[in-house]
């Protein structure tokens, strides 16, 4: 019968080796009482994880599902829905472009260019060395500092396109 | 009268971060005034000094606190929205680096004048340096008794934790916050009930604005008649502005509510920059509307850019553009903004924004047609909470840009309609 889908689809194969190691399940696991419910865990638990791996895989979210006693959709329908995870693999270096009304005001447009130029890549996606990952964000918070450039977790304030090949060939 | 600062008033101290430092400044002094006097004594004082919320939509500090139950056995949490992330807007996270101790002084008092059991600080997930710092500053102070159990061996006790967003202007909204926090997707619930009697993880809570809740230390300790003295009638206490765009010295001020736009652009950001005149001025973030420059004595203080068919004060986070500015091209980032962040509940917000935003891509691609600033307006109309069309305010944001981009800078958008289409009435 239609409904009975168990067959239609191969046994998943548990993985020799678990996305998720002791210490970052131990790291979860610590933040359990900071909150009334294990899913509270869910935000905090994808940052460690994709701090770590550079990316949420498939696997690693089956995982923290168990971990935190939800269903893996659960868990992915909270992880699509945030900009800031990422479930494809990113570069080693994120830059992200400030696309606010000040930082457009003050050249964010021509540094996103600039940035699209140098590294030969739309946002959204790496170079092909894999060591970038171009994007686009929303206001970051720095109109003080406009046209303003996340690259990783530093903030790069009043950027010039001039600057650019300097703060690029600082990154490993 | 010279105006003294309050929310800056440690601006520049070296190491004002450490907890010593700040203790040595008076920190900490009106929390132990606070635990040494009665919380509904401590409640009046601040409904009295007419603190309103200074994330956006300015409602009675006190008052939204009298919501809260008073019969409920517990727990009751505070949520803290730290989630600053409206365009033109950074002042608290400039608070965050003058200050960092400040914030958690607001958050305790407050806390204690709530009984709250536990506070969560919702940092947007952006901020890495500053979440680093409260997170410091959380545990120092842990370690020092202002936080955990006994609090300054008073048989008052909190638990404070720090919760990284993830990138969602929707969890500014303070029920998308309270989702987030529960690990689910940011979507604002329908209200009633509202977080006060049902908030987070089901229980009674308390959600400001972090600038919000600098403002109460500084009441408990000198008086509502004192934070009266500043700002207007109606909008009282100082207010940071963030200033930011076309000037020379972009950047946050501290002032009494109710600073002339103008004065706030000439005087404190050292005017439109490369000597340009002004075209026009967002007041509070880019939600609120636009200022034309004809229009900038209006006041910066909770009544005043209603006047001049804004929504409101917002953040206070101002954005100049200078003559050269293309309006249309300047609305196409707004609208782009909000068509991004729509959480996809209503269909006013989702669709209503992406179409905007296709309408607003063809002006500027030369292909305008006769009809869309009237379908612009048509589709600003159809969102919004205040017509009671979406389920939170996010799109209000889109359609007060719009109406008021479209319709006070009408003849640029009517030039962009392409001229084979352009229809003699």
């Amino acid at each position: 019968m239609v409904w009975q889908a168990e067959t239609r689809q191969a046994p998943l194969t548990p993985p020799e080796e678990p996305a998720l190691d002791d210490k970052l399940r131990r790291q979860i696991r610590a933040m359990f009482k900071q909150y009334p419910t294990k899913r509270a865990v869910l935000l905090p638990a994808l940052h460690r994880i994709q701090q770590q791996h550079r990316c949420l895989s498939p696997q690693a979210l089956a995982e923290v599902a168990e971990l935190l006693e939800l269903s893996p959709a659960e868990v992915m329908d909270t992880a699509s829905f945030y900009d800031m995870y990422s479930t494809t693999p990113r570069g080693r270096h994120v830059i992200g472009v400030c696309e606010s009304l000040s930082c457009e005001l003050c050249g964010g447009g021509e540094l996103l260019t600039a940035l699209r130029d140098k590294l030969g890549v739309e946002p959204g996606q790496t170079t092909a060395d894999g060591k970038f990952t171009l994007i686009t964000m929303q206001c970051l918070g720095a109109c003080d500092f406009a046209p303003a450039v996340l690259i990783d977790e530093t903030l790069y304030k009043c950027v010039t396109t001039e600057q650019l090949d300097e703060i690029l060939g600082a990154l490993d | 009268m010279e105006f003294e600062p309050v929310l800056t008033r440690n601006l520049g101290v070296p190491n004002i971060g450490d907890l010593k430092v700040y203790q040595s400044r008076g920190g900490y002094e009106a929390l132990r005034q606070a635990l040494a006097s009665p919380r509904n004594e401590l409640k009046q004082t601040v409904k009295d000094s007419g603190l309103r919320g200074r994330g956006g939509a300015g409602f009675f500090a006190g008052v939204k606190w009298d919501f809260l139950p008073a019969d409920h056995p517990g727990p009751f949490y505070l949520v803290v929205n730290f989630d600053e992330s409206e365009p033109g807007t950074f002042k608290d996270r400039y608070l965050c680096d003058i200050d960092p101790h400040q914030i958690l002084e607001g958050v305790i008092v407050t806390a204690y004048i709530n009984r709250i059991d536990t506070a969560y600080i919702f940092i947007r997930g952006e901020f890495h340096h500053q979440a680093e710092v409260l997170q410091r500053t959380i545990k120092q102070a842990y370690k020092e008794g202002l936080l955990g159990k006994n609090i300054l061996s008073s048989d008052y006790s909190l638990e404070c934790v720090l919760h990284r967003g993830a990138g969602a202007y929707i969890c500014g909204e303070e029920t998308g916050m309270l989702e987030a926090l529960e690990g689910k997707r940011g979507w604002p619930r329908l209200k009633p009930p509202y977080p006060a009697v049902a908030g987070a993880f089901g229980q009674p809570t308390v959600i400001n604005n972090v600038e919000t809740l600098c403002c109460v230390p500084p009441i408990i300790q000198r008086g509502a008649d004192w934070f009266k003295s500043m700002g207007t009638k109606k909008s009282t206490g100082p207010k940071l502005y963030g200033i930011s765009g076309h000037v020379n010295r972009p950047g946050v001020v501290e002032l009494p509510l109710g600073v002339p736009c103008r004065e706030l652009i000439e005087k404190h950001a050292g005017g439109v920059r490369d000597s340009k005149r002004c075209k026009g001025v967002i007041p509070g973030g880019v939600s609120m509307g636009v200022l034309t420059r004809d229009e900038l004595d209006c006041p910066l203080d909770f009544e005043g850019p209603p006047r001049y068919g804004c929504m409101g004060l917002g953040t206070a986070g101002v954005i100049v553009m200078d003559e050269d500015t293309c309006m249309v091209t300047a609305l196409r980032n707004i609208v782009r903004f909000f068509a991004h962040e729509s959480c996809g509940q209503c269909t006013g917000c989702r669709e209503g924004s992406g179409w905007m935003l296709q309408i607003l891509n063809r002006l500027l691609g030369g292909q305008g047609r006769g009809r869309d600033l009237e379908l612009l307006l048509d589709l600003a109309d159809a969102q919004g909470m205040a017509p009671g069309k979406t389920i939170c305010g996010l799109s209000d944001g889109t359609a007060w840009a719009a109406r008021t981009f479209i319709n006070k800078y009408r003849s640029e958008f009517e030039a962009k309609v392409s001229t084979r289409d352009r229809v003699a009435v």
